[in-house]
């Protein structure tokens, strides 16, 4: 399936990256060869077959609601870019 | 010292012959000499190594040893070690200092095990090849002109190159199975769950899974003892006993069955490697086990379903590098949108950038239908093909890759053509079981691997069946500086 380049520019918005101008053509073309290849499933009938999610079929296995990791705020928070006040700092967003 | 295996070094260690400070100093050395050649490691932490090996020799003296006490290994640099940089082979992570400790990490240190770094991989562990680093590639220790395999490449060639005992690696699709069949080392990749990924850097939730590296299957088997168990930090992870993986290790192969799937002895096989792996399954033979052929009739399904399920799990994982909280922030952002994709598009490179956009397609409004549920729908058909081949047999055999490691460069420039070399191992992470490889001899100089897959939690006959194949053969002892 061809993707163009104004879909590419979608996708990269909604994952959050931004590409050149000068290298929009040169991914969709890439991103394209990716999808035919993954289109092979299309031929596929997989009427009546359950997804799955998990190799063993697991499901997520629950705990107690209780404490059990300590406040651990300033180590992780000791490789932020930027902190103040025990708070992620980042560029102003409500003016 | 150095070429001698894991288990013999735990020996001279608990004889008495070397103290791990030793043994721990002669491994700093060699790679201070040799790894500039190879580019295994990303970071070496001489300094807490020693540290750690004059404890471990302290826990010798005072009776409290188990076998990996003292013990140099390295580890793949996407296991979080607390206070030690831990980068996932990423520019976005090239600052990060973990501030907790994986749980496989946790539990060599609890062992006394001695780290002796961290080592080179593809970003994120996307790769085949282990050309995608920011760190630079890895170099094929048999031969500098041949890529390791990605993406634990830096875990296998370290290793081949006895720059340690033994080393971490991780395998979404191949990841150890695949750099250990091109470095002629031992790999294997326990059932999904098996296993804690607490503290493992997600790359594909569902498919993830860490295992051991090292030059024989015995010592995969020491190295399993430790890293294998429920952890209740992962709600993945099951809850299933351990068994001691050495314990069986010299059982019987009389009776045994290996299935042999007609797909993998199809067109793309090198003729060479397909003779390596017929010569390898003709030992089985004369140990006492009977081979019949099997069929796997998804196999080339998989390549498709993988290649849509990890870029979509990974394009959710890596939603968390975002340059708020950890890792790379561009300079100056002008809001914060302009933050997220600066630091995202500065921070990640080409293959990781081009999975996260192939995966928020396949999840996107309109497609999630034709290309998520359906890979999940075929990941079930490929399962119930092993099931139904594992009726059959006990064990499947074949190879980790359809050549020999192929040129550095030679398929840098097509992604395609890169993810078919993942024909042969992609399945296995799909259906959740255990895969191994085996030395099984070299063609052109380079190494190739004996692929074995077992059934869920089938572990220690893989071991079991490596090892006596170890016994009667000896390309695992086969070195780069002996060969």
């Amino acid at each position: 399936m061809a993707i163009d380049a104004s879909e590419i520019q979608k996708v990269a918005h909604l994952a959050r990256l931004s590409i050149d101008d000068s290298q929009v053509e040169a991914t969709a073309g890439t991103i394209s060869k990716i999808l035919d290849l993954v289109d092979q499933m299309q031929s596929v009938n997989t009427d009546n077959v359950e997804p799955m999610a998990h190799p063993l079929d697991a499901t997520q296995r629950l705990r107690e609601d209780v404490v059990t990791e300590p406040d651990n705020r300033e180590k992780l928070q000791s490789c932020a870019p930027s902190v103040e006040d025990g708070l992620f700092l980042v560029p102003r967003v409500i003016e | 010292m150095y070429e001698k295996t894991l288990s013999e070094q735990s020996q001279a260690l608990a004889a008495g012959d070397i103290s791990s400070v030793e043994l721990t100093q002669s491994y700093l050395d060699r790679i201070k000499q040799l790894d500039a050649d190879y580019n295994s490691f990303i970071t070496v932490t001489e300094e807490l190594a020693l540290t750690q090996a004059k404890k471990a020799d302290e826990r010798r003296t005072a009776g409290d040893a188990s076998a990996l006490t003292g013990i140099p290994l390295a580890h793949k640099d996407l296991f979080c070690t607390e206070g030690v940089k831990t980068t996932c082979g990423s520019n976005i992570l090239d600052n990060f200092v973990a501030p907790y400790e994986s749980t496989v990490t946790r539990k060599f240190r609890e062992a006394s095990a001695v780290m002796l770094g961290k080592t080179n991989m593809d970003e994120f562990a996307m790769g085949s090849s282990n050309e995608n680093s920011h760190y630079g590639a890895v170099k094929n220790p048999w031969d500098t002109k041949a890529i390791p395999g990605g993406s634990s490449g830096g875990s296998a060639a370290c290793v081949a190159a006895r720059l340690a005992a033994g080393a971490t690696g991780t395998d979404t699709g191949g990841s150890i199975r695949q750099p250990a069949s091109h470095c002629g080392i031992t790999g294997l990749k326990p059932t999904y769950g098996r296993v804690s990924r607490y503290g493992m850097i997600a790359y594909a939730s569902s498919l993830d899974q860490a295992g051991p590296m090292a030059k024989t299957a015995e010592d995969c088997a020491l190295m399993l003892n430790t890293m294998a168990g429920f952890d209740h930090r992962d709600s993945t992870c099951m809850d299933r006993e351990v068994p001691d993986y050495t314990a069986t290790l010299n059982d019987s192969l009389e009776g045994m069955t290996i299935g042999l799937p007609k797909e993998y002895f199809s067109t793309g096989l090198d003729a060479a490697v397909e003779q390596r792996i017929r010569d390898a399954v003709a030992e089985y033979e004369k140990l006492g086990a009977t081979v019949k052929e099997v069929s796997l009739p998804n196999l080339e399904l998989s390549i498709p379903s993988y290649y849509v399920i990890a870029p979509a799990e990974a394009s959710t994982n890596l939603s968390r590098f975002d340059g708020a909280r950890f890792g790379h922030r561009c300079e100056n952002p002008a809001d914060l949108m302009d933050m997220y994709k600066r630091s995202r598009s500065e921070g990640f490179g080409e293959e990781v950038k081009r999975r996260i956009l192939v995966g928020t397609y396949a999840l996107s409004a309109g497609y999630y239908d034709a290309y998520y549920r359906k890979a999940q729908q075929i990941r079930r058909m490929i399962r119930d093909d092993f099931m139904n081949a594992f009726e059959q047999c006990d064990i499947i055999m074949g190879p980790n890759a359809p050549t020999p490691a192929f040129n550095i460069g030679e398929k840098s420039d097509d992604p395609v053509a890169m993810y078919l070399s993942d024909i042969y191992t992609l399945s296995v992470n799909l259906a959740g079981l255990p895969g191994m490889s085996v030395p099984a001899g070299i063609v052109e100089g380079r190494p190739v691997g004996l692929q074995m897959i077992g059934r869920h939690f089938d572990e220690g006959r893989l071991l079991n069946a490596a090892h006596r194949f170890q016994q009667v053969t000896d390309f695992h002892k086969a070195s780069p500086f002996k060969a």
